[in-house]
């Protein structure tokens, strides 16, 4: 998908290479990535040309309903798509200027852990029933960084201190079963960060958890990050935790991103219509009493992508040619972009 | 754990005694005079019947004789035979063959189960898949003394008397081949489901070795209804194989029990039965404590 970049002042259409590089080579560059999912029932185009960058210590949010891609982005930058179904079909993913699709496996398998890790939504399921926590950090750090078992061992009981687990020797020996919601995530926090990762991906690191123990990790996390200077990808449809800790937003819908730049920005002034519905959305204090906005209608489904914008059977605005034409994205400087036709609009609006 | 064992164990005192009841009672129940034909082509002398009616209580009521043949036993006499061997030299013959053959089986279908559970687990749909579920389904169709003779004739067996240990390979085969069959669908089955779950996702994404993904992540959770249904299993082969002991003339535990139930010798059989249901309510309380050792989510209170 070309980018075409519209400088919003002057009209005029600039090259959209000056605007992602601004700041030299970004660590994790998704470059018009699509993956579609072949089933039974027809063939899912679920990402059509996902673009985002990721620089170091900086934290992008990837925000979108359910079924917008967000995860089969992160998976398909890991390389843990299931396939099939899953197809990668294009695009491409660089870690530090190197292409990952085309690496081999053995060299896919070492960016993992060491270059990008990744945080699962519910630690429950994705921890080893079987296996002692303490276990499962100690095995990467046996494995790749070839430490002893006291080692090993060792480095694990730090790793479990610095996400703040009381008693980290008693409960290195403990099963993920017998750790509470929270522990459990701060436990796989520190397993993702075992081989000192430079990008972590978080997918939806707190929707399982209670909203006070969701607060907590999301600052654990946040410090870490800062910490370390990593890049962070967090995935969320949770306006609020993004408005805390992301310096970057990319909205996401339908298998595209739809509209990306400067979190404080966007949240002042959004530029796509979906966004905007979005954050009406969101409960406000000052609103009590009155019914909540939402979006009316339901996300296409990925089988059969409406013609033009995919937004447009939701969308307030739409009018003949968002039935016709796919919005291209559009670059409106300060590194915004948005994919709207009458994205223009949307921002000279005072 | 402790207090789990012991009710357990305590649960075995009514399951003894009820089981050996009801075996002791069919043993005598059956309406045949088993004195018939002990002494050649005559009847015999009614003193002799006479001697044994007073040596194996069969004047008293039923229950008298199995309280009189309960307190031999709590003293660790089995018995003798009509003709005066004791019951524990014949066990203690056949046993060692019996539980040689019972180990090979299970070494067998363990071994062949497993391998080949994983391969076609995480290879559905594959040539190996379909030549593993054909080749099982044969296996589970055919009855054993089939596949007794099939494999008797074709590598030409036969078991000395000792039995030793590499002339029980082929029957260990032919008594493990139908649980080798169901090891293999079971682990197929339990692979092929695991290996979507979020764990193995997890393990990918740490960067471990695809080996290691799959031995051990993948592996020790699926394996854990499969190390249960080789326990229970078991449990089953050590109480000896009449047909695969019959096909290739093992002198074992199940040959024993099979001759005497038909020589009527009450005391063999009685005696032999105990000590089998004694060895799989044993194995089922193993199985059970061997759950909660790989599976840790499970802890009995």
């Amino acid at each position: 998908m070309a980018e075409t970049v519209y400088d919003g002042s002057s009209g005029e259409f600039v090259p959209p290479e000056e605007v992602t590089a601004a700041g030299g080579e970004p660590l994790l560059q998704v470059l018009g990535l699509q993956v579609e999912f072949r089933t039974r029932d027809g063939v899912a185009k679920v990402l059509n040309g996902v673009s985002y960058h990721v620089n170091a210590g900086e934290t992008v949010a990837v925000l979108g309903e359910s079924g917008s891609g967000k995860s089969v982005t992160a998976q398909t930058i890991m390389g843990i798509l299931d396939t099939p179904p899953a197809f990668v079909t294009g695009g491409s993913v660089k870690f530090k200027g190197e292409e990952l699709l085309t690496a081999t496996p053995e060299r896919r398998r070492k960016v993992r852990g060491e270059g990008i890790a990744m945080i699962f939504q519910d630690a429950l399921s994705a921890l080893n029933p079987v296996f002692t926590v303490g276990f499962q950090i100690a095995e990467q750090l046996r494995g790749r960084r070839g430490m002893s078992k006291a080692e090993a061992k060792k480095a694990a009981i730090e790793l479990l201190e610095q996400v703040k687990i009381p008693n980290a020797k008693g409960r290195f020996g403990e099963y993920p079963h017998q750790f509470s919601g929270g522990m459990r995530q701060r436990a796989m926090i520190a397993m993702s960060l075992a081989l000192d990762p430079e990008v972590l991906i978080a997918d939806e690191p707190t929707t399982a958890l209670d909203v006070t123990v969701q607060a907590q990790i999301m600052d654990l996390l946040s410090e870490i990050q800062r910490e370390r200077n990593m890049g962070m990808v967090l995935i969320t449809h949770d306006l609020g935790v993004v408005a805390e800790v992301a310096d970057r937003i990319a909205v996401m819908y339908a298998g595209r991103i739809v509209e990306s730049g400067d979190a404080r920005s966007i949240y002042a002034k959004p530029g796509h219509p979906y966004t905007i519905a979005l954050l009406e959305s969101l409960p406000r204090l000052d609103l009590k009493g009155q019914q909540l906005n939402t979006i009316k209608g339901l996300p296409p489904s990925l089988t059969n992508i409406p013609p033009g914008c995919p937004f447009n059977p939701r969308c307030r605005m739409a009018q003949d040619i968002c039935r016709t034409e796919v919005p291209e994205s559009v670059a409106l400087g300060d590194g915004r972009s948005s994919a709207c036709h009458f994205t223009g609009e949307l921002m000279q609006r005072v | 754990m402790g207090r789990y064992v012991l009710r357990r164990l305590l649960q075995l005192i009514p399951v003894f005694f009820g089981t050996t009841f009801i075996i002791y009672a069919l043993v005598w129940a059956i309406p045949v005079d088993p004195f018939a034909g002990k002494c050649g082509q005559r009847p015999c002398p009614p003193e002799y019947v006479a001697k044994m009616r007073a040596d194996f209580n069969l004047d008293d009521n039923l229950l008298v004789q199995y309280i009189k043949y309960l307190g031999k036993l709590f003293t660790g006499n089995f018995g003798q035979t009509f003709s005066g061997v004791d019951v524990s030299t014949l066990i203690a013959n056949a046993y060692p063959i019996t539980i040689r053959l019972a180990i090979i089986a299970l070494i067998i279908e363990a071994v062949i189960g497993i391998i080949a559970g994983v391969l076609t687990g995480l290879r559905k749909n594959g040539f190996l898949d379909n030549l593993v579920l054909i080749s099982t389904l044969f296996l589970i169709s055919l009855p054993v003394f089939v596949t007794g003779f099939v494999l008797k004739l074709l590598f030409n067996v036969s078991v000395p008397n000792s039995a030793p240990f590499f002339d029980l390979i082929v029957p260990g085969f032919v008594l493990g081949s139908l649980s080798m069959a169901y090891v293999a669908r079971l682990t197929r089955t339990s692979i092929a489901e695991n290996r979507r779950a979020d764990f193995v996702r997890t393990a990918i994404a740490k960067g471990l070795p695809g080996k290691r993904v799959v031995g051990v992540h993948l592996l020790r959770n699926s394996v854990i209804p499969v190390v249960t249904f080789l326990g229970t299993d078991l449990g089953a082969l050590m109480g000896g194989a009449i047909v695969t002991e019959g096909v290739f003339n093992i002198h074992g535990i199940g040959g024993l029990v099979f001759i005497n139930i038909q020589q009527q010798q009450g005391v063999v059989v009685t005696g032999v039965v105990t000590l089998l249901v004694l060895v799989y309510l044993v194995m089922s309380l193993v199985v059970d404590l061997l759950y909660a050792v790989l599976d840790p989510r499970i802890r009995y209170e």
